[in-house]
């Protein structure tokens, strides 16, 4: 093993399913079905997932679901401004923290 | 990458050994031969010619291209039109507009009493010589199918050519007040969207939705259908796959889309397509890669036999993957409602 990460292991996503088959196949069900169109749009969903992906810094995901969401509609722009919801999100969970800082910081301090 | 040569086109796509030869696919689904089951169209590319150099042409179209049908052979065309009931005329190029003897051809082939159909790129309306040919579409109710890659300016020049955006909409316009596109109006306006690069179309209907949304909302541009169109690698495009890389990559994915459903339903096997040199081809995208149709039927618009022709073998090769992935592809659009087997 000469990487972590391997492009080709993204088609190689179902060998998870040989040790496990009934847990792949509940796993694959609910995750077809998360997709479907519903009450978001498929190119809704496909933003959300390239947004998540973005947040959980997954590169496999990022390959899947930047192809998913330009074949469900989307263009750079509202895919960018889904990598903003991500950064904005993270930044902002970093920052609400701070008060937890402060508030130890003042119970410690004078 | 300029590869205007066929036999290194093929060459191309037939060096992919992760996809299998498409022949071979249809044998496995039972579906080959792929035969034709009556011709409902014409369609004439009536040359090469174009004021756009568009990244996803398949024609390899551009103002340097000099191919443009004679009036002869534009005239054997309405023979056949004349001598059958094909009730459907489809004229594209290039820029059909390009061709000085298409508005004899369009009054010719209304008088015949057929429903004609001009593929425009939109701009070329715009400009000073041609600009009376959207009065003149209208007077001959020539329905028109016009390229519009996506509702948003940046995508589409991209695609298409700086400034050609904002023509587009200028020209969209002009042709809402003539009644293109308009609901109480018998003026039929079509706009075609194609993938921004190497990936697949969404559902059309989807699509559709937001074009009609976003059309109105920022330019207040109706139109009657919108078609998604999957990008065919040949000619330009086919450079573009090379120069990036993609080729391999897109090809696996059309092959991996592969929907039996949508190969039954393919546009070639309801219509034949005239070159600008009357050689006769199953669609235009075999027109691009030369390839002309079954050697058992006529090749040529002189010779035209329609009881032959319309039982004839289409010719397949690894191109054909493009109109039979997903929601499957043709010049009207995606030809089923959903992309699985």
């Amino acid at each position: 093993m000469d990487s972590y990460y391997n492009p080709a292991d993204l088609a190689r996503f179902p060998v998870i399913g040989e040790d496990a088959p009934e847990l792949w196949e509940k796993f694959m069900s609910y995750y077809t079905a998360v997709f479907q169109e519903g009450a978001l749009s498929v190119r809704e969903k496909a933003l959300i997932a390239l947004a998540v992906a973005h947040a959980l810094q997954c590169p496999y995901c990022i390959e899947a679901y930047t192809r998913d969401a330009l074949e469900k509609g989307a263009d750079r722009e509202q895919m960018i401004e889904a990598v903003h919801v991500a950064a904005a999100i993270r930044s902002g969970a970093t920052l609400i923290h701070g008060v937890q800082m402060k508030n130890l910081a003042d119970k410690l301090g004078f | 990458m300029e590869i205007g040569d066929s036999f290194i086109q093929l060459h191309h796509l037939r060096s992919v050994d992760a996809v299998p030869p498409f022949n071979q696919r249809l044998m496995a689904t039972g579906l080959f031969p792929l035969k034709s089951a009556g011709i409902s169209t014409l369609q004439v590319n009536v040359g090469r010619v174009c004021n756009l150099s568009c990244k996803h042409c398949h024609m390899d179209a551009g103002p340097d291209r000099t191919e443009s049908m004679s009036r002869e052979i534009i005239s054997r065309c309405l023979g056949v039109l004349d001598d059958t009931d094909i009730p459907t005329l489809d004229i594209t190029g290039g820029a059909p507009e390009l061709n000085p003897h298409l508005p004899w051809f369009i009054d010719e082939a209304v008088k015949l009493g057929r429903r004609v159909i001009v593929r425009t790129n939109l701009t070329v309306l715009d400009l000073d010589e041609y600009v009376h040919l959207a009065e003149f579409y209208a007077s001959r109710r020539v329905e028109l199918t016009a390229s519009l890659p996506y509702y948003r300016e940046s995508n589409t020049d991209r695609q298409r050519g700086e400034g050609v955006f904002n023509t587009s909409v200028r020209v969209l316009k002009r042709l809402n007040a003539l009644g293109y596109g308009c609901e109480q109006s018998r003026l039929q306006l079509n706009l075609v969207y194609n993938p921004a690069g190497a990936f697949l179309p969404p559902a059309q209907h989807a699509v559709e939705a937001d074009f009609r949304r976003e059309m109105m909302r920022r330019y207040g541009i109706v139109f009657n259908q919108l078609f998604t169109i999957t990008n065919v690698p040949a000619g330009r495009f086919l450079g573009f796959l090379l120069d990036s890389g993609n080729l391999e990559e897109y090809l696996d994915r059309l092959s991996g889309a592969f929907n039996p459903r949508a190969a039954v339903r393919v546009m070639c096997r309801n219509q034949i397509s005239v070159g600008w040199d009357g050689r006769l081809y199953d669609c235009d995208f075999n027109q691009a890669l030369g390839l002309t149709c079954n050697p058992e039927v006529p090749g040529h618009i002189h010779d035209f036999d329609l009881a032959s022709l319309q039982s004839r073998p289409i010719v397949l090769d690894n191109h054909c993957y493009a109109c039979t992935a997903g929601f499957g592809s043709s010049c009207g659009g995606a030809v089923v409602e959903s992309s699985y087997a």
